[in-house]
């Protein structure tokens, strides 16, 4: 049987790894390699590193660190930010990613999912989502660049539209949770898990490990994402699966 | 030494990095009098199959991949790589694979009982073994990384080495002869995945090949 896995996030600025407070306050948290062996070693099922700065500082490449992390970790990491043609996911898969993501870029040009899909297949294109509750849409509605730009989407409806084009994976974040370790957003997490048939990954708010049992059984995700409470050592992958684990979740 | 076969698409960097950290030399190539010289190829695979099979034409690879195999060299083919070894597939449309092995690469169909499931078939799944091979010799099933929306189906059972459960029997590793193929990919399967891979190598080690 499938396990659901538990996915630590390294947002990286020039090369090094911060984790924003509502994607304003960044506080450095180290090297990108170094966090990718500890996570490895503490048993996560997966990485993701996010440029963070790619959408409103240009373009930035993150070979190195790729060709780095991949050196050292024997488990599979998605890479986004920054990646905005078909040129960038070659070069990102080729210096050893396993799947790419895909969040402004795809908004802008959606046919860049469908390009990377019928070129990589479906399974290396993740599309990542900022989610932000709409008061008076009644709904969540996507924004974009790095989560300050609402859009016209709701995302409800891209989430449909992006797994039609060819995507293989939705890496949901609720920008209402983020950063808050409040707990995921449930309600955001489930309404799209069951909107589409492909994998959905939260993220945003996970505080401790009941959190993530919830977002496995009531939210319906198939991973959860965290970054600053594995950072800051708030608690660790381990602790988090020995908890789930004892909740009958089913992980390696 | 181990080929990695080139025909431009695949984790070349992450498979050969695992080769290195087992201490097994290798080349990655896309040209056939290098890879001829080579003791076992690995043929690894990110992406579509009809692009896949199209390069590996164009490259004449498909040909000398065939040659190879025939002659009895070791060959492993990963994900993609695993499925371009059989027959066909009908992912965007129906399309001749390498025919090295029987069976046909089919869609998940995302639904079982009335039950929607996801595809593609995403993370850590377990393995159980059916018969005994050198690629899992003195290994203990455990899990290990998938990332597939195909997979192979009407194979002969008697290549069948170990699958996994996924709203249904996936065929995770597959070897006939000196032919094999894994589904997930070893290479980011954390140690299981660095034992079947070391596995292999050993196995082309004491396979001697005229070729």
């Amino acid at each position: 049987m499938l396990t659901k896995r538990i996915i630590p996030c390294l947002d990286v600025k020039e090369g090094r790894v911060v984790k924003g407070i509502q994607f304003v306050e960044l506080r450095d948290a180290g090297d990108p390699v170094e966090l990718a062996r500890a996570y490895d070693q503490q048993g996560a099922d997966e990485l993701v590193f996010l440029d963070i700065s790619a959408s409103h500082e240009g373009r930035k490449t993150m070979v190195d660190v790729v060709q780095g992390v991949a050196a050292e970790l024997a488990i599979p990491f998605t890479v986004g930010g920054g990646i905005n043609a078909l040129e960038d996911m070659k070069r990102i898969l080729r210096a050893g990613a396993d799947k790419v993501s895909l969040n402004t870029a795809a908004v802008l040009r959606p046919e860049l999912i469908r390009e990377g899909a019928e070129y990589f297949g479906t399974q290396c294109i993740v599309v990542a989502i900022d989610a932000k509750w709409d008061e008076e849409a009644g709904t969540w509605r996507v924004y974009t660049h790095g989560g300050r730009k609402p859009t016209e989407r709701l995302v409800l409806d891209w989430v449909k539209e992006a797994e039609s084009l060819g995507a293989g994976e939705i890496l949901l974040t609720s920008m209402d949770r983020d950063g808050e370790k409040s707990g995921f957003n449930v309600e955001l997490t489930k309404a799209v898990s069951e909107a589409v048939n492909i994998p959905v990954i939260a993220s945003g708010g996970a505080g401790g490990s009941e959190d993530f049992t919830e977002i496995f059984t009531d939210g319906k995700a198939d991973a959860a994402l965290a970054a600053s409470i594995f950072h800051y050592e708030e608690t660790s992958v381990k602790e988090v699966k020995a908890h789930l684990r004892n909740e009958g979740v089913n992980v390696r | 030494m181990i080929g990695i076969v080139d025909y431009g698409m695949g984790n070349l960097f992450s498979v050969s990095k695992a080769l290195e950290r087992i201490g097994v030399p290798y080349i990655i190539s896309d040209k056939k009098e290098q890879l001829e010289k080579t003791d076992g190829l690995i043929l690894p695979g990110v992406g579509a199959f009809r692009d896949a099979m199209k390069l590996l034409d164009e490259t004449n690879l498909s040909g000398f991949i065939k040659e190879q195999a025939h002659a009895g060299k070791p060959i492993l083919g990963i994900c993609l790589g695993m499925q371009l070894l059989f027959d066909e597939s009908e992912e965007n449309g129906v399309f001749s694979g390498l025919g090295l092995l029987k069976g046909k690469a089919v869609k998940f169909s995302g639904e079982s009982n009335g039950e929607r499931y996801k595809v593609p078939h995403m993370g850590w799944n377990k393995l159980m073994f059916h018969q005994d091979s050198p690629l899992t010799a003195d290994v203990e099933a455990d899990h290990v990384y998938f990332v597939h929306s195909y997979y192979v189906t009407n194979e002969d059972r008697d290549a069948l080495i170990a699958s996994c459960d996924y709203f249904g029997e996936v065929p995770a590793v597959v070897g006939k002869g000196n032919v094999f193929g894994m589904q997930f990919h070893p290479e980011k399967s954390g140690d299981l995945g660095m034992a079947l891979l070391k596995n292999y190598t050993q196995y082309v080690q004491n396979t001697e090949v005229e070729v």
